[in-house]
């Protein structure tokens, strides 16, 4: 793979790391007055399917969307200044972290009912499909989405219209507090539902950038050369509590040592390993990235502070679309 | 300029119409091409503009509005059609959740320029699942619009405004209005949403109608006319928003208020009208308003059960007497029998 593309995209799972730390650390002043759900521990997943997407092709994403966001190119200070809940959000501030949109780089759009953005995805892609733009549709969503009737119906019609729609289902093993032992028979399997349905479908490990992209890269060729819609379902897992900035092993639900193992998988720590024994690593290139993304969070941190609040008059703008 | 259509081919010119000056106008519904063509609606219109445009989806309601909302998110306008108001229930979650919500909650960046159509059954045993009114549901929705259009000229012309309005419009067609003909321009035009029409003046009370309660309310203020009773019938057409200000200067002019509307009384589009006539103009009224509509039980099935169940004319002259204060009368006749099912004589079933 090209070593620039590599070092690209370990700087972007860099980046969503260190946005999604910076607000879990300013979350205890009480200015972000929003649930945040952070996907610290499931960057590569974000990065290594956007970063073999066009601009113009299309993402949706569901709640835990931060990253998906970023690693499609949203603007950093509009994401902040959105969950801050000023008028210089994405969303005016209408929508907080779970309602994130940059629809100039092609991120149509975050809704956190689960399931809920699967099939306007869809809806995207047969869109462009029927404007002739060889544009393809990206849907991201947990694996408890794929317990949504929803899902399957969305499936159903995307392979029936052989869209160019890519399934990313990130299967991090808990919904909310429930295990996947409560929520799917063991025997399930959400490649074989796809499989059913005639689309290619493909498992492997989220945590595993390279992994990543290579089978997105196969999925987008596929759907951009026509052959319909993919399913890839990345394992991975979320290191901080469900919703908020806090760690939430205490609580019983999982094991330490289960979240250490996969702390130990480490998608980050991984890719930095490879790009040293591939020997793309240089100290000095990535300390300067890295320095200059640090000065771009800060930038946006102040910007969101330092934004206004929308006005009153906002509260009833929007309602409706003018014209007709 | 006199020419007359039924409601349905009034909907189908409307399509029609739409589909022809603006490619990015497409039909998603199941059945939408099917022989009978949605009671007629949509015949010939597959033929005419393909499969792609005019498109038979599978039986996934809720899915199948998301991809209309996606599908509106690039630009188009899709038309979305279901054959039962109630099937429709199952896309409550996109219709509710995304599409009502999708403008708001991104501050004004996108807007899902959809129009869902749903038909509303009624008798001939269509029974709980096939004949809901759940108008004042989607209009109690900010980000929705609901119109319920009453006549062939309205049905045709609110089409038209919904299918080039940029905000998901739901469209209530009631199956009994379908057969029913009436003047209809040959030519594309418009009628504006959130207009009320009066479709009948009158000096004695003020009835406010929805969709098919327009045809009962028309036959009453007829036989309150033989008692020299002049009832002013207002059509409301768009249920949200709402056209507050027509009803009240009726009501101003009249000083007395009967809502008949096509659902369940209680939580129902009646009380809000009711309330806000109250809350801006309660010195205007006389006596106290009335509401017309249905019980509060799941609609029945049998016809003997549904003769007791939907509200007709009869009933309507006789809230309108009491309300003025005059004896019931012998012209008013209890048609209770002659068409408590069907739309009308000639009607063999099944829908």
């Amino acid at each position: 793979m090209n070593p620039d593309k590599l070092l690209e995209l370990y700087l972007s799972m860099w980046r969503i790391r260190l946005v999604e730390e910076h607000i879990a650390e300013l979350y205890p002043e009480k200015e972000i007055r929003c649930p945040v759900h952070l996907c610290i521990g499931q960057e590569a997943i974000a990065a290594g399917v956007c970063a073999v997407l066009r601009k113009d092709d299309c993402v949706m994403s569901g709640h835990r969307s931060h990253g998906h966001y970023l690693a499609k190119g949203g603007d950093l200070k509009r994401l902040l200044a959105e969950i801050y809940g000023k008028v210089t959000g994405c969303s005016r501030g209408k929508g907080g972290s779970m309602h994130l949109i940059d629809s100039e780089v092609g991120f149509m759009g975050s809704a956190p009912i689960v399931g809920s953005t699967i099939p306007i995805a869809v809806g995207v892609a047969l869109g462009m499909s029927m404007q002739g733009h060889n544009g393809v549709g990206v849907s991201f969503f947990g694996e408890a989405a794929t317990e949504e009737g929803v899902f399957a119906e969305s499936l159903n019609f995307a392979a029936l219209k052989s869209l160019p729609v890519i399934f990313v289902c990130e299967n991090n093993l808990y919904s909310v507090y429930s295990p996947l032992k409560v929520r799917q028979p063991s025997a399930r399997s959400i490649c074989d539902i796809a499989r059913a349905h005639g689309m290619e479908a493909l498992k492997g490990d989220g945590n595993d950038f390279e992994f990543v992209m290579a089978s997105a890269e196969e999925a987008v060729s596929r759907a951009r050369r026509g052959m319909g819609p993919t399913l890839l379902e990345f394992s991975t897992y979320r290191w901080r509590e469900h919703c908020g900035p806090n760690f939430d092993n205490q609580l019983g639900y999982r094991t330490e040592a289960e979240f250490l193992e996969w702390k130990d998988r480490c998608p980050i720590k991984r890719a930095e390993n490879t790009l040293k024994a591939l020997g793309i690593w240089t100290e000095q290139t990535v300390t300067a990235a890295q320095s200059a993304i640090r000065d771009e969070l800060n930038a946006a941190v102040c910007f969101a502070k330092d934004s206004p609040f929308p006005e009153q008059d906002e509260l009833m703008k929007h309602v409706f679309a003018k014209g007709t | 300029m006199d020419r007359q259509i039924t409601y349905s081919q009034a909907i189908n010119e409307g399509l029609m119409q739409c589909m022809e000056s603006d490619p990015r106008v497409c039909l998603f519904g199941l059945g939408v091409p099917d022989p009978k063509g949605i009671f007629g609606t949509t015949l010939g219109l597959q033929e005419k503009f393909g499969e792609r445009r005019v498109m038979d989806i599978p039986c996934s309601e809720n899915a199948l509005t998301g991809v209309a909302i996606g599908f509106a998110l690039t630009g188009m306008r899709p038309v979305m059609t279901h054959q039962r108001v109630d099937f429709s229930l199952l896309a409550l979650e996109q219709i509710v959740n995304q599409a009502a919500n999708w403008h708001y909650m991104f501050g004004g960046k996108m807007n899902v320029p959809i129009v869902i159509r749903m038909l509303v059954g009624r008798g001939w045993g269509q029974g709980p699942q096939h004949s809901q009114n759940l108008h004042s549901w989607f209009a109690h929705i900010p980000g929705l619009k609901v119109v319920m259009p009453a006549t062939p000229y309205d049905a045709k012309g609110l089409l038209i405004s919904s299918i080039r309005d940029d905000n998901p419009v739901i469209f209530i067609e009631h199956r009994w209005l379908h057969g029913i003909s009436g003047q209809v321009p040959e030519n594309t035009f418009t009628v504006p949403i959130g207009s009320c029409r009066i479709a009948k003046q009158g000096n004695d009370i003020t009835i406010v109608c929805t969709s098919y309660m327009l045809l009962e309310s028309l036959r009453a203020a007829n036989i309150l006319a033989e008692l020299g009773i002049s009832a002013e019938v207002v059509d409301v057409r768009s249920v949200h928003p709402l056209d507050i200000q027509t009803i009240l200067n009726s009501v101003a002019k009249t000083g007395r208020l009967l809502v008949a509307d096509t659902a369940w009384i209680t939580g129902g589009f009646g009380g809000e009208v009711v309330a806000q006539v109250a809350e801006k103009a309660i010195q205007n009224l006389k006596c106290a308003p009335r509401r017309i509509g249905l019980p509060d039980c799941p609609t029945p099935t049998s016809p003997a059960l549904a003769r007791h169940y939907y509200p007709l004319a009869v009933d309507i002259c006789h809230v309108v007497c009491n309300v003025m204060k005059r004896a019931y009368s012998p012209v008013i006749i209890d048609d209770r029998n002659s068409h408590l099912d069907i739309p009308d004589s000639e009607f063999k079933g099944p829908f």
